[in-house]
């Protein structure tokens, strides 16, 4: 019978959440880690067993973590991330020439062919890889040094690269975003990139349709449709057809278009994911409504989703990577929120039930599929 | 013998209860020391001083004998007491928080 695990990364540590396929019961292991801040936890794609884990602390910098058996064990692995060479400076808050500083990992991306090979997207915003299963990192520098890296500037959630995607359809096409840089593209294998931010608009950039600067929240992609992307955004959410060479806004009817989380249905490369979130201050959904929206028809036309979630009283975020999809018959979709609930839908959104309702604050929700 | 106390996380991660000792050649310094502490146990690497600089990180201090050593040179001396084992070199978590 199929499994599902969900690996939940919080502010105070991770936790394994573990069902049958009927996704109804579920058995909640941790914390791991207990009082450390777990930004992700990702399981290889090639052996499901390997999971990764990015443990940060302020006081103790970054832990990189590895497990075996599927999150019931694990070993530290390597936390030297160096930049290449010298690392040079971006852009500060004030507009001065800031020098690059390592600060945390926020994204582990496990290769689709090689349960030891890893990628990191880290603060301040660079792409590391692992070919050993986590114990030593190598930057791929192209990325910061393709030109703009100067003119790079942190978002208030500082100058993070958080997402990584991996191409199914050619290994050395990677995808990654910035916050606010934008979002970039290798087709080499991470030795040279372009920013792909053609049809971006930013009204909060002196530029608004400038070549980097905008800030990219989150990317999804279905696997059988590599050159398709949806975007979430600071503001907008976009889509691609040419694996980001341009981008068309799809925000349609959504009541803001605002938010963090975007995810596509496992089935349904047409079926999209947002949680929109009321801004630019109060970070929470409108109306005190938490509510997904769906779109069938690749964005534009979007249905709110709510049978199961708080219809007011509801002051919470759903961060980027605290959205995630099984791969089950009836799509199963999960998110986490700040207020340390998980929710979880076996029906592809239609209706959705708390798994957990009081971790602490969720920073990101990975789910395995287990055969 | 040297002793030294970690803090409770940094316990767990060198899987390690109560103070550790450490077998330390030559002179007996804040480097010295905790070279012999990350060899010993290389998880520690990066959580007490940055990779690279070997600088503390900014929220741990360094007590020993009732004093402050954070602000020593990584060259200087320890106390002698802590060079004998009779006192341990305190790894110190800064209370913060609000």
């Amino acid at each position: 019978m199929s499994q599902v695990r969900l690996l939940v990364g919080t502010r105070k540590g991770a936790f394994v959440l573990t069902s049958d396929g009927k996704r109804e019961k579920w058995d909640v292991s941790g914390p791991h880690f207990a009082g450390w801040e777990i930004y992700h936890v990702k399981g290889s794609p090639v052996d499901p067993n390997r999971v990764y884990a990015s443990q940060s602390s302020g006081w103790f910098g970054q832990v990189i973590q590895r497990s075996n058996d599927g999150g019931k064990t694990w070993e530290a692995a390597g936390n030297k991330f160096a930049y290449d060479g010298v690392p040079g400076t971006h852009q500060w808050y004030d507009g001065t020439p800031h020098p690059w500083e390592f600060k945390r990992v926020w994204h582990l991306e496990p290769s689709l062919t090689n349960a030891d090979e890893v990628y990191a997207g880290v603060e301040d915003a660079a792409l590391f890889r692992s070919g050993d299963g986590g114990q030593n990192w190598e930057e791929l520098s192209g990325l910061r040094g393709h030109g703009s890296g100067p003119h790079w500037a942190p978002g208030a959630g500082g100058m993070c690269l958080h997402t990584v995607i991996l191409d199914p359809s050619d290994p050395k096409r990677i995808f990654i975003a910035i916050s606010s840089a934008g979002a970039f593209r290798t087709d080499d294998g991470g030795k040279t990139w372009k920013p792909i931010n053609k049809g971006l608009k930013s009204e909060h950039i002196p530029d608004p349709d400038a070549e980097v600067g905008h800030c990219v929240h989150h990317i999804a992609m279905h696997p059988s449709r590599p050159e398709t992307l949806f975007m979430q955004k600071h503001w907008d959410v976009m889509r691609s057809d040419n694996a980001g060479d341009s981008w068309q806004e799809v925000s349609g009817n959504l009541p803001t278009d605002f938010g963090f989380a975007i995810d596509v249905h496992a089935h349904e490369p047409e079926t999209v994911f947002v949680v929109p979130i009321k801004s630019d201050s109060e970070h929470y959904p409108l109306d005190g409504q938490l509510r997904v929206y769906r779109s069938k028809s690749g964005g534009n036309e979007w249905e709110a989703l709510t049978k199961g979630l708080p219809q007011k009283d509801c002051y919470v975020n759903v961060l980027r990577d605290a959205m995630s999809v099984d791969s089950l018959d009836a799509c199963g979709v999960y998110f986490g929120t700040t207020g340390g609930q998980v929710y979880g839908s076996s029906d592809a959104g239609d209706s959705w039930t708390p798994i957990v309702r009081d971790l602490p604050a969720v920073l990101s929700v990975e789910v395995q599929t287990l055969a | 013998m040297i002793r030294v106390e970690l803090p409770a996380h940094l316990r767990t991660l060198a899987g390690v209860k109560g103070e550790v000792t450490l077998d330390v050649a030559g002179q007996v310094t804040l480097k010295s020391v905790l070279d012999a502490l990350e060899a010993k146990y290389p998880t520690l690497e990066g959580t007490i001083r940055e990779h690279g600089t070997l600088k503390r990180r900014a929220f741990l201090r360094f007590f020993a004998c009732e004093e402050d050593l954070s602000h020593e040179s990584p060259d200087a001396l320890l106390p002698e007491a802590v060079a004998n084992g009779k006192e341990p070199l305190l790894i110190v978590g800064a209370v913060a928080g609000g």
